[in-house]
């Protein structure tokens, strides 16, 4: 074996020049295999990342997923009871302290109530209705990314008034309001108070921008007309992929519809399958392609030494041995070249990392990037398996020729 | 003609080899032959009659179609061919009209890849048994070269310091002054002329150089494939 590695690492070293072209070719290859993966599962992780930030894991609401049974057909085995009025039940989650305690108690994360009223904001003779969610503002830094999207005060601002408000960027250019504002704030059901505007905020999403303030969740209840009320508990959780899970206990202990952010983006989700798809051929057809690269440049260094091969085979040196030391070369070039591309693959996405991509409506951001182990795995594999096929197919071929064929050809 | 235990170091029983094609094309037919010990044999014909197909035949690097190669009485065709090779590693050894020095190996590299193949030395005694070999030939001052920085006369003596690494009983020349310039030419074939009557070796050459082929002792003539004369030379009857 020693004979074979020797004269294997011979034939890489003497011939540096077509050693180091069939090392670039394979770390070339490897590189932008590694750097199109990191790229493109970076854009994916960082599309869940703004998904799963930009809700609730969980959404616990004061509705049920089934109407509730009416009291007639609780008493009576009918087949079916016509005509009867409803039974009104008084809006909001019951208990919520308890219900949040009780969540809590369990669930790894972090839970806050909050309030949803909709009502009209005016605001010198502009009208716009919006949602008012009155939340704990110290909780909610906890469950959700309002705090990150401030651009003009902080959520605990809305402790510095009686009755302040923040308003999202598009709401407050709607009705020409600033930080500093006085508006005037209606309900449907005729309540109406004045607050001051404390923060301006911008989530990105145009409909929540334009349509959504916060007050303090003892505003949002003075304006739904309703003490200690709370419609809608959020949980963050510290591993979001459990989220189904614990959406379906908290509905089973509750009684309540929680609903998971897989479920509340079922769209999407589905979308991101398919991402996840094109993303995979889009790696593999990379990684083909550098394999051909791989396997071409081998192939030919193999194919050029089919003289040595005639003469080892007339020196006595089995087929078995003869091809062990062109698969040996090969795989020593495909290592290499493995190696070379880490680094090669490393570098460049470390680079399309750092550009920067500017947007006049929201933060400086850079191309999303993922470094994984795996990528350099599967890119190193690929490449030392189509190394490893083409030393060890034109070596198969020519050390099964008999040297004869190949010194008349030589002569 | 014989080894030392009256069994022939080659033999050759009725070997045919055909080419297979649309039109096969035969290369020899019907050859019986028996090499023995220190033998000086010239194998002389035309070109295309079948001399170094003969001779690739004799040294198992190439198969007949029908018929049976012998070395040292043991029948090689159906042989396993790892088996084939190890017999070729130990008893035969090639020269060709070209040199066929592999390129990035070193001269001394070159001659201790037989002996690292067989692997029944240890890495010492082949560098010395190598560099000893080399010496012989006037080769001494080239050990670390490479086949490139060497004339034609050089490497060919190069390629025979590789025929013999191994120690075998036979050394298969094909056509081995072919391509050099008469005074290379006189001085490989004095070395081979040395083999035999200096260590008892035995050289097959393959040549269409009938003054050469005269000076040998054995000459068997081929014509379109077949033996049609296989006769002591007039040097050796005069040796004798």
């Amino acid at each position: 074996m020693k004979l074979v590695v020797d004269i294997a690492l011979t034939h890489v070293r003497a011939r540096a020049r077509q050693t180091f072209v069939a090392v670039a070719g394979v770390a070339t290859g490897v590189g932008f295999s590694i750097m199109m993966a990191a790229l493109l599962q970076g854009s994916q992780q960082d599309f869940v990342r703004r998904l799963v930030d930009a809700m609730p894991h969980v959404t616990v609401s004061d509705e049920r997923r089934r109407p509730t049974e009416q009291p007639g057909a609780t008493f009576y085995d009918a087949a079916e009871i016509r005509g009867l009025k409803p039974q009104a039940r008084r809006r909001g989650i019951k208990n919520p302290l308890a219900t949040m305690a009780a969540i809590e108690a369990w669930a790894p994360g972090a839970v806050a109530p909050s309030v949803k009223v909709q009502a009209i904001l005016r605001y010198a003779s502009r009208d716009v209705g919006a949602s008012i969610v009155g939340i704990d503002p110290r909780r909610e830094a906890k469950v959700s990314d309002l705090p990150k999207y401030m651009r003009q005060g902080t959520i605990t601002s809305l402790y510095r008034a009686t009755n302040a408000i923040i308003l999202g960027g598009r709401l407050a250019e709607k009705i020409g309001a600033r930080v500093g504002s006085n508006i005037t704030v209606q309900t449907s059901d005729g309540v109406r108070l004045y607050a001051l505007v404390v923060g301006l905020f911008h989530s990105g999403v145009r409909a929540v921008d334009a349509g959504t303030a916060y007050t303090l969740a003892k505003t949002g209840q003075v304006l739904a007309r309703q003490t200690g009320l709370v419609n809608e508990i959020r949980l963050r959780l510290n591993d979001p992929l459990a989220a189904p899970v614990a959406a379906a206990r908290i509905e089973r202990e509750t009684g309540y519809k929680s609903v998971a952010w897989q479920e509340a983006s079922e769209d999407l989700l589905n979308t991101l399958l398919i991402r996840n798809a094109i993303m995979y051929t889009v790696v593999g057809a990379i990684l083909l392609v550098a394999s051909f690269g791989t396997y071409n440049i081998i192939s030919t260094i193999t194919h050029e030494k089919a003289r040595d091969i005639a003469i080892m085979k007339s020196l006595g040196f089995s087929e078995g041995r003869v091809r062990a030391i062109f698969v040996i070369e090969a795989c020593l070039i495909g290592l290499a070249g493995a190696l070379i591309g880490f680094g090669l693959g490393y570098a460049m996405t470390v680079v399309l990392g750092s550009i920067e991509i500017a947007n006049p409506l929201s933060d400086v951001t850079r191309i999303p990037v993922a470094y994984s182990p795996l990528h350099y795995l599967m890119a190193a594999a690929v490449a030392i398996v189509s190394s490893f096929a083409a030393g060890y197919l034109p070596a198969r071929k020519a050390a099964r020729l008999h040297p004869v064929e190949i010194i008349r050809g030589a002569t | 003609m014989s080894a030392a235990n009256g069994t022939p170091l080659i033999e050759a029983r009725d070997v045919t080899r055909i080419l297979p094609g649309i039109v096969p094309t035969t290369l020899v037919h019907h050859i019986d032959l028996k090499i023995g010990g220190n033998e000086f044999l010239a194998i002389t014909g035309p070109s295309g009659s079948g001399k170094s197909s003969l001779l690739y035949l004799l040294g198992l690097l190439d198969l007949p179609t029908s018929g049976e190669v012998l070395i040292r009485g043991r029948a090689t065709a159906a042989m396993p061919e790892e088996e084939r090779a190890r017999t070729r590693l130990a008893t035969l050894g090639f020269v060709f009209q070209f040199h066929f020095l592999l390129p990035e190996f070193t001269v001394l590299d070159n001659v201790t890849l037989p002996m690292r193949a067989l692997g029944s030395l240890s890495a010492r005694a082949m560098r010395e048994r190598a560099s000893s070999i080399l010496a012989a030939l006037g080769l001494a001052d080239h050990l670390g070269k490479r086949p490139d920085q060497l004339s034609g006369g050089q490497r060919q003596r190069v390629a025979v310091a590789r025929a013999l690494a191994n120690d075998p009983p036979v050394i298969l020349a094909d056509e081995p002054t072919g391509s050099l310039d008469s005074k290379s030419s006189g001085q490989v074939f004095d070395i081979l002329c040395d083999l035999v009557h200096a260590q008892g070796k035995t050289v097959v050459a393959v040549t269409h150089d009938l003054s050469l082929a005269a000076r040998m002792d054995r000459r068997v003539e081929l014509i379109d494939g077949a033996i049609v004369s296989d006769a002591p030379t007039p040097a050796a009857a005069l040796g004798a």
